[in-house]
């Protein structure tokens, strides 16, 4: 039975279902009636009894089963209007939930339609188009404009911009030439690239991505099993009440309701589909959440716990300022670089990337340098002296410090800035302001978590304690632990666990391994293409930007409570039908509809999580909006109690 | 040893995971069987020259359930 056959049988017995109720709104009962009925459930019927029937074969136990007998009983004892509602429910149930289902689900699917079907590879120098399936490493891809990148794999010649929002979440598209790396799953927007073949089919991150989210989507959440595990005692319980009911009282028809409504559909459903919406949103965006349980484990966390370096700053020290007196920046840049170039201090080596960065030629002149260890160094060169370094190997070189430089350097190490002094000639000629800086989403990101819910952010470094608490002051952290190994992060984490905090530790995947692996919920981030991140941490964030951190937080406190949701509703549900059928105010044909009802009502409100945050439905927002409203025009005082905030 | 995905039409009702996981783990020549409810999937561990990926296809669509994709086998 394909879908067009049972769209048509759902049809037909709606067109019977009609004419039998007009027939009898007209007056006219009776056999014409009835037949129409007994015809009516026997079509829409079939697929169910048939389903039954093959289970049954199959020595399988099925709803079906359980729906077959109940209508059979229904003809039976001559319910013909109950037993046409109910297997009409039931199919045209199954049709409304497979497409809601559908919905709930596409997340998933619209990434895998993000992997191409063909590639063009080149081998012995002619162009072959092939399917996807059968590059193999090592060939060189041509990839154009508007088509999609099949494999993972190094460019070896053209440039491009490339799209990658289907691996990082990341609308904006990044531009990529010769070394740099493409991923399966992404889109060339425009250029032309030939890339090498690295990594092809299932090894593919995007392959590996998919992977992980179906697992993912299968994990049960603490929520779900207990469903299941009531859902269990649910069914066997209800078919023993449903004989118990016949055996004592002979009542048939509560009986067959019974067997209506023992199929546990909305309590089974509720939790999964839930988390199905809400672990492919967060896919959609680049958020890897490898499983309900680490869903609602997020959602409950209390403090957050994040790595410095590369985590909360950029992970690279670059030169932020550059402030020169009586010559220009470059040159001042050249003079510093030549010098540098002869240490090696890794705050010079940033000097000498700046200026390589800037085009300037950076040879080494031969001199002589001396390095002054915690001052800086000093070097010879065209028989001048020139000083690199801090204040003091300034003032030691009895070079002349204006007010107005000491001010300047003093407020860029307000700004978390090191300052490095460059003096030649007998003058200060210029200031170079280095530092890692802290990612320019964090300050946000970290506030909207707070907002949310996270009461501590704590930082942890290797670095020492003086960088360690700039960035922690910039940023607001409640505390900072600075100058750490990485097994000492590790017991950082075990102490404030034992104290009963729920903690959730954010770092780069690598060397934060083993701290990610010890919180209750590890992140790492930023690792498109890192296979280490990948297994370890419970979440990965694909793309390095702290606003998806954030945005994760806020998808697992609405999943969980769409979850919960749905748990409660559902609960409530069934014991509305037991209530009902017993009190004998609902029948087979009410008891399926409310049934059915109630599916697709978990369904849709599982939905909503696929638009988060934009949710098209958000009953809460439209009752804060109104009262904010109401607020405006109602007259002061007394009424303005009411509002809320 | 052979791991094969067969994927199904949309699969609504959670009580069709017993039952498929049921019926084909009672096969000989089927080691594992796992249902992906929410990916409509079915993956299947098995010894190919005791059952073959078209076999348990069949055995699929004979409990009432159409195989709508391609069967992946690795």
């Amino acid at each position: 039975m394909n879908k067009a056959q049972r769209n048509i049988l759902i049809i037909i017995s709606s067109i019977l279902l009609l004419l039998a109720f007009i027939l009898h709104l007209s007056g006219v009962n009776g056999p014409l009636e009835d037949s129409l009925l007994i015809t009516a459930t026997i079509i829409s019927g079939y697929p169910t009894v048939k389903k039954a029937v093959l289970a049954t074969r199959m020595k399988a136990f099925s709803i079906e089963l359980l729906v077959t007998i109940a209508v059979t009983g229904a003809l039976i004892i001559g319910e013909y209007v109950e037993s046409a509602a109910v297997t009409f429910l039931f199919l045209f149930g199954a049709y409304l939930e497979a497409h809601t289902l559908e919905k709930a689900r596409s997340s998933l699917k619209v990434l895998m339609k993000m992997s191409p079907q063909t590639a063009t590879v080149i081998r012995a120098g002619k162009h072959e188009i092939i399917s996807a399936e059968d590059i193999q490493k090592g060939d060189r891809v041509v990839i154009r404009s508007g088509e999609k990148v099949a494999i993972d794999g190094t460019i070896v010649t053209g440039e491009a911009l490339i799209n990658e929002s289907s691996v990082t979440g990341e609308s904006i598209p990044v531009r990529k030439a010769k070394g740099g790396e493409v991923f399966s799953g992404t889109m060339l927007e425009t250029g032309y690239l030939e890339v090498i073949a690295e990594k092809v089919g299932e090894d593919t991150t995007f392959a590996r991505i998919i992977d992980l989210v179906e697992e993912a989507q299968e994990s049960k959440a603490k929520t779900q099993q207990f469903l299941e595990r009531f859902a269990s005692f649910y069914t066997p319980g209800i078919l023993v009440l449903s004989l118990l009911v016949w055996i004592f009282t002979r009542d048939i028809h509560m009986s067959l309701t019974f067997l209506v409504i023992a199929c546990p559909g909305a309590l089974v459903m509720s939790a999964p589909v839930s988390m199905v919406a809400g672990i492919g949103n967060g896919a959609r965006n680049g958020i890897l959440i490898k499983g309900g349980d680490t869903m609602e484990k997020l959602a409950k966390a209390s403090g957050m716990v994040f790595d410095k370096t590369g985590t909360l700053t950029q992970g690279k020290p670059t030169v932020t300022a550059i402030r020169s007196y009586g010559i220009n920046e470059n040159e001042l840049l050249s003079l510093a670089a030549e010098a540098e170039l002869m240490s090696e201090h890794h705050l010079g080596r940033t000097i000498v990337e700046e200026a390589e960065a800037r085009g300037l030629t950076t040879t080494a002149s031969s001199g002589r340098v001396e390095v002054l260890k915690g001052q800086g160094i000093k070097a010879i060169i065209h028989n001048t002296t020139l000083l690199v370094g801090n204040l003091k190997l300034m003032l030691d070189a009895q070079i002349p410090v204006r007010q107005e430089a000491g001010n300047y350097a003093v407020q860029q190490e307000k700004n978390g800035n090191t300052v490095i002094w460059v003096g030649a000639y007998d003058q200060i000629r210029g200031i170079i302001s280095i530092a890692d800086p802290v990612r320019a989403e964090a300050k946000e990101a970290l506030n909207e978590l707070r907002a949310n819910g996270i009461r501590h952010l704590v930082m942890l470094t290797g670095d020492n304690r003086y960088n360690g608490e700039k960035v922690g002051r910039q940023l607001a952290m409640s505390k900072v632990f600075a100058g750490l190994l990485p097994e000492d992060k590790v017991s950082k984490i075990r102490v404030c666990r034992q104290k009963g905090e729920r903690l959730v530790m954010v770092g780069d995947g690598v060397n934060d391994a083993p701290a990610i692996a010890s919180a209750d919920v590890g992140i790492a981030m930023g690792i498109a293409g890192a296979d280490v991140a990948l297994e370890t941490a419970d979440i990965v964030l694909m793309s390095d930007k702290l606003d998806k951190l954030a945005y994760a937080y806020k998808l697992s406190k609405a999943t969980v409570r769409n979850m919960k949701q749905n748990m409660f509703f559902s609960v409530g549900v069934v014991l509305f039908l037991l209530l009902g059928v017993l009190t004998k105010n609902i029948f087979l044909a009410s008891g399926m509809l409310i049934h059915e009802l109630s599916v697709l009502a978990v369904i849709l409100n599982a939905i909503r999580l696929v638009y988060f945050p934009e949710s098209p439905f958000q009953p809460g927002r439209w009752i804060r909006n109104f009262s904010a409203y109401a607020g405006t025009i109602l007259p002061k005082g007394k009424w303005r109690k009411y509002e809320m905030n | 040893m052979k791991i094969s995905k067969i994927e199904l039409e949309e699969l609504t009702c959670p009580s069709c995971i017993n039952k498929i996981e049921r019926t084909l783990s009672k096969k000989e020549g089927v080691q594992e069987v796992r249902v992906l409810f929410n990916s409509s999937q079915v993956k299947v561990t098995h010894q190919e020259d005791l059952i073959s990926a078209d076999q348990l296809v069949n055995l699929i669509e004979k409990l009432g359930y159409r195989v709508s994709g391609a069967v992946h086998s690795s």
